[in-house]
């Protein structure tokens, strides 16, 4: 167990680093200029401005810069907002992405695990195929179409709830369900097919003719059993979520990560860009390894020495 | 006690029977073939197929419907722009009688003879041509990212898979890596340095989406590879190359298929994902993500113009992954879920 949380770890560890290089030679190469109205500057202030950022060294010696920089947890100074350090101008608006995806991920599951269970143990009804079906429409339909349609209905045509920013708890309510949806969708799908196969198992039959009830049954027995392989969909459901949370932040106007970074693409804002991505990458690698070892540890069967072929 | 008569048997009695062995042995019904017997169950499943004729549908008029009437993708005219649906034949029903959101027909208003089924844009583009041109090339990016996906993974998992030792710890080692990166942060950086465009949007797509696809062929390669009969091949003295094409590659390709049909919505997603954040065909290139991310800017004025587009989109991915569910269930029932 040891060994395996080291190399795990140091994989981790790899990892990050490979990101680190890759966005930072991609950002090398990109075209575009970092600042605003360069035509208007003169070749000397372009210069004072390289100086004043360090783009004047070679690239190697800024790489090490950098390296040793985002080890000190500075990720640099944004091309706009008046050069202020790209930590602040992430760490400003991670609350409200985290919100957003806490929340999403927290509604999701508890509704993806009740239509899950229900369709299961109503199998071949219509409860059971009305489930599926659902499923099937919350896999395939990406989360910024259901994004503009629940605003289109929600907000603009009904005025139930508002049609942006990130304020009051009516505010969470179309974000939190568009993202929420596709994570439905798929523990849905995976819980009941969990439950099925659990339902016919030996093990459900003796405790049925054992005579324990059915609650005892349904909820010790099977959706406890069921419950386990849903952790390996902790990491998809992340990449989904951050994913997500850039289009639905742009949507609905939310002053999160994800808006900010879709804006420093339009704007060529270089160190955001390279900082979010990295933090992006950190958070996944974490929530992989997180579930890798809570998988073991739930679900003693699974050895985290073994192979993975 | 009459004892009943004891009858002598006699070795004439006995003749030999005429069973022959063949006979007990022939099949009387057709044999069917692991093809055949994949394709019965595919014809079964309803989903998958009327999932795949409305693929069909879709693809035929996302190469017929451009042609169907005289406006090119970049015909612009100021005098018609903003105009909702109209279908004489169809104009009972609101969506195609001509009439805007606020009420006033625009085609009496500004006196236009023509009808454009699905309205027209702000620079006045018909939005039937755009989007059926929008939806060829959404197919486009689809297939050929799943066909590049296809090779790569297969390449890549097969060397891994077969060679294993060494080459498969460090190939597997560099996934693992590549596996901790958020998929569409990469193709949001790769499309940064390459210039937005069909091509970039592929290639960009491809060099993400082949994991996935290398993953299943190594591991479907590393538990063939022991089956009995592969021992039984090499036994009898079959070079590697008659083990890989004979034995290894043909079980696999199962599995090969499904996941490609799986990576063809994912790819055609993530083509309007990119769209959407700005990232995708430049104008006046359509395809189906950037005509949804223009139409969603305008959804409370116009909201036909993001409609269309929108259900087409849907569809397709509904329908891929049907038809994708409906051919993992018959190439491979063990699978089924």
């Amino acid at each position: 167990m040891g060994a395996y949380i080291l190399k795990r770890l140091v994989l981790m560890v790899v990892t990050i680093f490979v990101i680190i290089t890759i966005t930072f030679v991609i950002m090398q190469l990109l075209p575009g200029s970092p600042y605003e109205n360069e035509e208007k500057l003169s070749p000397e202030q372009i210069e004072e401005l390289n100086k004043k950022y360090g783009l004047d060294k070679p690239v190697s010696v800024q790489y090490v810069q950098y390296l040793g920089n985002v080890a000190k947890g500075d990720l640099g100074n944004s091309f706009q907002f008046g050069g202020r350090d790209v930590t602040k101008v992430i760490s400003d608006r991670l609350w409200v992405s985290v919100q957003l995806g806490i929340e999403s991920i927290v509604v999701g599951v508890i509704l993806g695990l009740i239509l899950g269970v229900v369709a299961a143990l109503r199998q071949g009804t219509f409860t059971d195929y009305g489930a599926v079906i659902l499923a099937v429409l919350g896999i395939s339909i990406p989360s910024f179409l259901l994004a503009v349609l629940l605003q289109f209905v929600f907000s603009m045509n009904l005025e139930w709830f508002p049609v942006a920013y990130w304020e009051g708890p009516m505010h969470h309510v179309l974000p939190v369900l568009a993202l929420a949806v596709g994570i439905m969708a798929s523990v849905a799908r995976f819980m009941r097919t969990e439950m099925v196969e659990i339902l016919q198992s030996d093990y459900i039959v003796f405790a049925k003719s054992k005579g324990l009830k059915r609650y005892t049954v349904i909820v010790k027995h099977s959706i406890r059993n069921a419950l386990i392989p849903i952790i390996t969909i902790i990491g998809p459901m992340t990449a989904a979520i951050i994913t997500g949370s850039l289009v639905i932040e742009k949507i609905f106007a939310i002053p999160g990560i994800g808006q900010q970074f879709v804006e420093s693409i339009y704007t060529n804002d270089y160190p955001v860009i390279l900082g979010t991505t990295i933090l992006y990458t950190v958070a996944f690698v974490i929530m992989i390894f997180v579930t890798d070892l809570l998988y073991g540890v739930v679900d003693p069967r699974i050895r985290l020495q073994g192979g993975d072929s | 006690m009459a004892q009943p008569e004891k009858k002598e048997i006699t070795a004439d009695m006995f003749r030999p029977a005429t069973v022959q062995v063949e006979e007990k042995e022939e099949i009387t019904t057709e044999a069917i073939s692991y093809g055949r017997d994949s394709m019965r169950r595919l014809v079964r499943n309803k989903p998958a197929i009327i999932s795949a004729l409305i693929i069909l549908l879709i693809t035929v008029m996302a190469f017929v419907g451009p042609h169907m009437n005289e406006w090119g993708v970049d015909d612009q005219d100021l005098m018609r722009s903003n105009v909702p649906p109209k279908v004489t034949a169809l104009s009972k029903i609101s969506l195609f009688n001509g009439v805007s959101s606020d009420g006033t027909d625009r085609y009496a208003e500004r006196q236009i003879e023509d009808n454009f089924w699905f309205g027209t844009d702000k620079l006045g583009r018909d939005l039937w041509t755009r989007t059926w041109k929008g939806t060829q090339i959404s197919l486009i990016i689809g297939f050929v990212a799943a066909v590049v996906d296809l090779l790569i993974g297969v390449i890549y998992g097969g060397i891994s898979g077969y060679f294993g030792g060494m080459t498969d710890n460090i190939l597997q080692r560099i996934i693992e890596v590549l596996m901790g990166i958020p998929q569409l942060v990469i193709i949001i950086l790769l499309i940064m340095i390459l210039k937005p465009g069909l091509l970039s949007i592929i290639i960009a797509i491809a060099m993400t989406g082949w994991i996935g696809q290398s993953r299943i062929v190594r591991g479907q390669i590393l538990k063939i590879k022991t089956e009995e009969y592969v021992l039984a091949a090499r036994t009898l003295g079959a070079k590697p190359r008659r083990i890989i094409g004979k034995h290894l590659l043909p079980n696999t390709m199962g599995q090969i298929i499904i996941t490609t049909m799986f990576s063809i919505p994912s790819a055609i997603f993530a083509e309007a994902f990119l769209s959407f954040i700005g990232l995708g065909i430049p104008q006046p290139q359509a395809s189906l993500g950037t005509l949804i991310d223009t139409g969603s800017q305008i959804v409370d004025t116009h909201p036909y113009q993001v409609l269309f587009p929108a259900v087409i989109l849907s569809l397709l991915l509904i329908c891929f992954n049907l038809f994708a569910d409906g051919l993992r269930d018959a190439l491979d029932p063990r699978m089924r879920r």
